[in-house]
């Protein structure tokens, strides 16, 4: 059961996410929302690589008896921060330009689209 | 709001700015050895940028330094994929410089050591130079998303 | 190695490079260098074609990065994937020949048209970073690179769509469309991890050699089709299109049309090779039959009532995503089957020769359509009229545009529709006959356009009549209009030397997994 509470906590956070997403009235909560999911999902990828009891990947010939944790799910969240860093920035440039353009940051009222 | 903080706070800056920027330093020239890189050493000196800004606003809003990051951010960019250009006699980013002997060409010892400074070839030259961009480009990304704010404010007053 | 075998390595890192260089170009010397793009482009384009010529005539090319072979032995004996590959089968040599076509021409394009923007060095460069991404996304053998290349397009594509960051329109489009990307980038990440979990690979051949199509596989099945659905402009979720495609830049949008095809190819991918030697082709296939349909009316139906010319272009690019959907879900359906040989394959056939059909002459409308936006200053089709008089080679391109989505002959549209409805018809002829439906509603759409826009009496603006736009704007939609000819009177040519190879690499999944894991 212990091994599986990563994954709860990861869904559990990813669901919270898409929750914030579709419906928060509010552009700096849906990009939090959003900041949630990448880390739901970066949580998953970790949890993914870990070994009950493993060491840090750090040997080029491990010594017998010691088990090591995956390295490829750490260097794929790695990536993945560094993608939501990138995604995070641009969220939030894009929002101060709706507010400087709508006064409002609420999404159910900018809706220059919909004439 | 375009304004200093308090002394407080601008003299632990002064304190603890050398410090951050070593520190992101150490992290981005070890990135083969420990765990880190040019990531994550830039986003740490990206942090002490950040807190310049912030604890000193009037002075760095008006020099408007986007000229010097943008320039670094491209150099950064433009040495990392030279470097991966530089391998294609055998394959794009091959790692030509890898016990060759030179720079950074010693060969990794197998089993349990220490861990050796002079060794991975290209791959500590690529954690520097996105270790630049990535200081530059975060510092960037930081002042520009602050100065947005604060004309924003300006404006609503 | 001569240059082609570097050519899958290339294709995306001369873009990179590029990019990189306007940034510092710009910021030595403060001179925007707008044909810089163009040039690099082009070499591409160049590169491209070849690559696709050798990949069709002679076989897949895979590219390790990095070393000699894409696996690592230890001491022990054990043998496995762990390098960075790309590997160019048909499908994506076909993939990346779109890619490359249609961002030489939105680059050229984008020479006069874009002349005006602020701060076009940066224009320039995301206008290249898109080209890296999406062509990355095309020619990758690894599941992570996937995403990586995925979000790249997406970051691209959406500050390129709000770069009008004046105009308050265009920035809540590129909100909503980053909103779309990076919830389908996530989702794609979730399944990376739940095949690496399994696994313990990220290669997409070694993966689909393993496939067991548990459960947990069919979750991440799920989790593919409907981002990589979501990202293509499919119908549940094809809000986003007509806000993104109407408010980008005009050659963006052209770019945007081959990005959002690139997420085609990677559902094409999923389905067909990573889980091709388990799937229930018949389950699946249905599954993207009906998406298909549902697009193609649902956009051509939206399409008829907009006034916006650019908005009225991105439901018909939905409904058009519907027909290679269609014609390649048919062939999913019969897959493994006798039907795959009597007309399964024909199908497939069909949807592969409408997805160049589609990139090349959608790509020339939203041309034209920024065209006429670049001297009308409108997209209102009620404000225009006349251009006839005027634009000529704008007007003829349009016609040629306009024929090929309806397809008419003798125009490339109609030789891929056709070879739709004839094998179509005999897996199931309601199918068909909707296909043939949302044809004439789309031939009854654009003759509005052309009637609204171009025909009527000469409209005069402030004293001015409006002038042809400048010559490489011209050559740009020339170039697509030539090729469009071209497609469409010789289709036996183009059938039998790039769309059949090309299908048959996607139906092949064990080529694709021998050509890495063959190699080792």
């Amino acid at each position: 059961m212990n091994s599986y509470l990563a994954y709860f906590t990861a869904l559990l956070l990813i669901i919270m996410g898409i929750y914030a997403v579709i419906f928060k009235r509010n552009l700096i909560k849906i990009v939090i929302g959003v900041s949630l999911m990448e880390s739901g999902v970066n949580l998953f990828l970790v949890a993914l690589g870990y070994r009950q009891g493993g060491i840090a990947p750090i040997y080029t010939m491990a010594p017998r008896g010691h088990q090591m944790v995956l390295p490829t799910p750490q260097a794929l969240t790695l990536t993945s921060i560094v993608i939501g860093l990138a995604t995070t920035a641009l969220m939030l440039t894009l929002s101060i330009l709706l507010y400087k353009h709508y006064k409002t940051l609420d999404p159910t009222k900018i809706r220059g689209l919909m004439k | 709001m375009k304004s200093d903080m308090s002394t407080i706070v601008k003299t632990v800056t002064d304190f603890l700015f050398g410090f951050i920027i070593i520190f992101g330093i150490y992290i981005i020239i070890h990135g083969h050895l420990t765990p880190g890189g040019g990531f994550q050493g830039g986003a740490v000196v990206a942090s002490g940028f950040a807190l310049l800004f912030v604890a000193f606003a009037r002075t760095f809003l008006d020099k408007k330094p986007q000229q010097l990051y943008g320039l670094f951010e491209s150099v950064g960019l433009l040495i990392f994929i030279s470097l991966a250009f530089l391998g294609i006699y055998r394959t794009f980013f091959y790692n030509f410089l890898a016990n060759s002997g030179g720079l950074f060409g010693m060969k990794i010892t197998q089993g349990i050591n220490p861990g050796y400074f002079n060794t991975a070839g290209v791959v500590p030259l690529m954690n520097m130079a996105v270790g630049f961009e990535v200081a530059c480009g975060l510092s960037l990304i930081v002042y520009l998303l602050y100065r947005g704010v604060i004309e924003e404010g300006e404006d609503g007053e | 190695m001569n240059i082609i075998d570097h050519a899958p390595a290339l294709l995306v890192a001369i873009p990179l490079f590029t990019a990189f260089l306007y940034q510092f170009i710009y910021y030595i010397t403060h001179k925007n260098i707008r044909y810089l793009a163009t040039v690099a482009l082009g070499i591409n384009w160049i590169l491209g074609i070849s690559m696709a010529f050798h990949v069709f005539s002679s076989g897949p090319i895979s590219y390790v990065f990095g070393a000699s072979s894409p696996g690592l032995s230890l001491p022990s004996g054990y043998h496995f994937p762990i390098r960075i590959i790309f590997e160019a089968d048909g499908m994506s040599a076909f993939m990346a020949l779109i890619g490359t076509t249609v961002s030489f021409v939105g680059a050229l394009y984008s020479e006069s048209f874009a002349k005006r923007y602020s701060e076009l060095s940066k224009y320039f460069s995301l206008l290249l970073l898109l080209t890296a991404g999406l062509l990355g996304m095309v020619l990758t053998g690894d599941l992570f690179n996937f995403f990586v290349f995925f979000e790249i397009t997406s970051l691209a594509s959406v500050t390129l769509a709000a770069y009008r960051t004046y105009r308050k329109e265009s920035v809540e489009a590129g909100f909503k469309y980053m909103l779309i990307s990076t919830v389908s980038s996530l989702l794609i990440l979730v399944a990376v991890g739940i095949l690496y979990g399994e696994y313990g690979a990220l290669n997409i051949a070694k993966v689909a050699s393993m496939i067991q199509y548990t459960l947990l596989d069919k979750v991440a099945l799920a989790l593919f089709v409907t981002s990589l659905a979501m990202k293509a402009g499919s119908v549940p979720m094809h809000f986003w299109t007509p806000d993104t495609y109407g408010e980008a830049p005009a050659p963006i949008t052209a770019m945007l049309v081959s990005a959002s095809q690139a997420s085609l190819y990677g559902l094409f991918r999923v389905v067909f090779t990573l889980y091709g030697l388990k799937i229930s082709t018949l389950t699946v296939g249905w599954i993207i039959i009906i998406l298909g349909v549902l697009s193609m009316f649902i956009g051509v139906t939206m399409a008829i009532i907009q006034k916006d010319i650019k908005r009225l272009m991105a439901y018909h690019a939905i409904s058009q995503t519907g027909y290679m959907l269609l014609g390649v879900g048919v062939g999913l359906a019969t897959f493994g089957t006798d039907a795959f040989l009597k007309y399964g394959f024909t199908a497939m056939k069909g949807g592969i020769y409408h997805i160049i059909n589609h990139a090349f002459y959608k790509g020339l409308l939203f041309l034209t359509a920024g065209a006429i936006f670049y001297r009308t200053k409108t997209r209102n089709l009620n404000e225009m009229g006349g251009l006839a008089h005027t634009m000529k080679y704008t007007t003829i391109f349009f016609m040629i545009g306009a024929a090929a989505i309806a397809g008419l002959p003798p125009f490339n549209g109609f030789a891929s529709k056709l070879l739709i409805y004839e094998s179509v018809f005999k897996f199931n002829p309601v199918l068909s006959i909707i296909a043939m439906m949302v044809s004439i509603l789309t031939l009854a759409s654009f003759v509005k356009v052309f009637y609204s826009a171009f025909l009527g009496p000469k409209r005069i603006k402030d004293g001015k009549e409006f002038k042809e736009v400048p010559p490489n704007m011209v050559i740009a939609m020339g170039i697509l209009a030539l090729l469009i000819v071209i497609f469409g009177i010789f289709p036996g040519f183009v059938i039998n030397n790039i769309v059949e190879p090309t299908a048959r690499a996607l139906s092949s999944p064990l080529l694709y997994i021998s050509t890495i894991l063959g190699k080792m």
